[in-house]
């Protein structure tokens, strides 16, 4: 664990392993695009709609993926001071929200023609909508510290919490749901999906893995970078007051 | 130990008398809420009885959030928070006493009066017991989940609106659980299970967040 | 290809979702790799700024 706590390391491994994550992300979303559009028959009840299927489902799985990753990054951040852990758990919050957002925005282009109407209190988009704003919370307590150690601490902590809180959450919501759903909606789940959507469906959400993986590191970079560009100014700071001390 | 503990209450409740009626202040945000939905849906008694449980749950949440900023912020300004620390009880514990100092100056107020806005919402008469035993079970959580934003926030710049946005999704099974237990009761059905989820929750908070909340201050302390 | 288009009169609501979504994830990319060079620009010209390090590094070499 402890060997990729050492920044410049990290560097060294996200560097090798990035072209593979890029190529991984192109061709599979590549290939899931043309099969998903293209090759993939319609569904015999959902009709063409069920292609919005190859991206509201990986962008659902990866919006709690991404908290799980979130989450643990978090955990060892708090518990070990793992000086990348922070860094790996803030740079995935603006992905892990984007996926949410992408899902709910899908999730309503698919009630449409489905349901009849834009939105509807079904329990996934409810818990989504609810992951959104978690994951918007914890973008704002990073921004709300100035001291980056204190803003890294207090978000994981903030992660870690809400982790706990997910399944409680997850689990009222669907009681909830339960109480008040009117009995004629068709439910996502309904039909199996059939083995000619399975395997372009899976294309997407290895893209949508390598996808996430690649801009993680990204972001990543960003970060030690900004980090290390602080860590200098302020040792300049230090050498300048240092010097006019001496004079 | 217990002593302290206490005596931390003890000082809480008497500061928040001294600060002049923050229960007070609660309370009457918690009625204005509620009496601005007859004015905004229209006074209609069965509109009025299908909503009531979600208006006074909703309108108690709020006036949890309003009340939460304060918690720890007082004591960081005059510098009371670092004496609160060095007390020989650990800060988890100093924590679980200023929450439950807090949900007795706003929760168990807000409780009580829950009824009061039952009869002017029109509120289902077999629903009073089950909305009050909710509100006895579910405000503590509100008071103790709020001390973890209250504490992450501390010290931070415009913290009460990032403390309500922390703050609320988390509070969301507290208001299914116990809106559902009011309408349950209102149905003539069992509430119990509602119940059973409140103190699982209940418990749950009780041993989390006091030590989420003591980590969090331990920052705002450095 | 009119046909193809139209997703069996659904076009509007399968085009959007993809564009969307493509959009937002080619949008959240570039703007990563940009930070990504724009923070590694920043580190390095702060770096020639700091003389004591890079002797350092150089008795080292």
């Amino acid at each position: 664990m402890h060997r990729f706590a050492n920044p410049t390391r990290f560097l060294r491994l996200a560097a090798a392993v990035l072209p593979f994550s890029a190529a991984v992300a192109a061709l599979c979303l590549g290939a899931g695009l043309v099969w998903g559009l293209f090759f993939a028959p319609p569904d015999y009840q959902q009709g063409d709609t069920v292609r919005i299927m190859f991206i509201h489902v990986p962008a659902a799985m990866m919006a709690m993926g991404v908290y799980a990753g979130m989450a643990i990054s978090s955990g060892i951040a708090l518990i070990w001071r793992h000086a990348v852990a922070d860094l790996i758990a803030k740079a995935s919050a603006p992905i892990g929200a984007t996926f949410c957002f992408i899902c709910l925005l899908t999730g309503s282009l698919w009630g449409k023609p489905m349901w009849g109407t834009w939105w509807v209190w079904d329990a996934r988009l409810t818990s989504m909508l609810i992951m959104l704003f978690i994951y918007l919370g914890y973008m704002a307590l990073w921004q709300a510290f100035d001291d980056q150690t204190k803003a890294a601490r207090a978000a994981a902590i903030l992660a870690l919490v809400g982790a706990i809180n997910l399944p409680v959450i997850k689990f009222s919501v669907e009681w909830w749901n339960t109480l008040h759903q009117p009995a004629s909606l068709i439910t996502m789940s309904g039909p199996k999906i059939h083995a000619s959507l399975l395997w372009p469906l899976l294309l997407m959400i290895v893209g949508f893995g390598a996808y996430y993986l690649t801009v993680l590191i990204y972001r990543v970079r960003a970060e030690i970078h900004l980090r290390r560009t602080r860590m200098l100014r302020l040792a300049q700071a230090d050498r300048h007051a240092a010097m006019q001390a001496a004079e | 130990m217990s002593r302290i503990f206490l005596m931390l209450i003890r000082r809480d409740l008497l500061l928040a008398r001294k600060q002049g009626g923050g229960s007070l202040l609660s309370i009457t945000f918690f009625v204005l809420v509620v009496s601005l939905f007859p004015l905004g849906v229209g006074p209609a008694p069965e509109t009025l009885e299908r909503i009531a449980a979600g208006t006074i749950w909703v309108a108690a949440l709020l006036s949890v959030l309003l009340s939460l900023d304060r918690m720890f912020q007082a004591d960081l300004e005059d510098g009371s928070l670092d004496q609160l620390a060095l007390l020989p009880l650990p800060l988890s514990l100093v924590v679980l006493a200023k929450t439950i100092a807090h949900w007795l100056t706003t929760g168990l107020p807000l409780t009580l009066a829950a009824p009061l806005l039952g009869l002017l919402m029109q509120l289902s008469p077999d629903a009073y017991g089950a909305l009050i035993a909710a509100m006895l079970l579910g405000t503590p959580i509100l008071s103790l989940i709020g001390a973890i934003g209250a504490a992450l926030t501390v010290g931070v710049r415009r913290g009460g609106v990032l403390l309500t946005l922390i703050v609320t999704p988390l509070y969301i099974p507290v208001l299914i659980f116990g809106v559902s237990a009011a309408e349950a009761a209102a149905q003539g059905f069992s509430y119990s299970a509602h119940m059973l989820f409140l103190s699982a929750i209940l418990s749950g908070a009780i041993v989390i967040a006091p030590i989420a909340a003591a980590w969090a201050l331990k920052l705002a302390l450095d | 290809m009119s046909e193809f288009l139209s997703m069996g009169g659904y076009g509007f609501f399968v085009w959007t979702s993809w564009g969307v979504g493509a959009v937002l994830m080619i949008g959240l990319l570039v703007q990563s790799i940009a930070a990504a060079r724009a923070a590694a620009r920043e580190v390095q010209a702060i770096e020639q700024l700091s003389p004591r390090r890079r002797r350092r590094k150089a008795d080292a070499e």
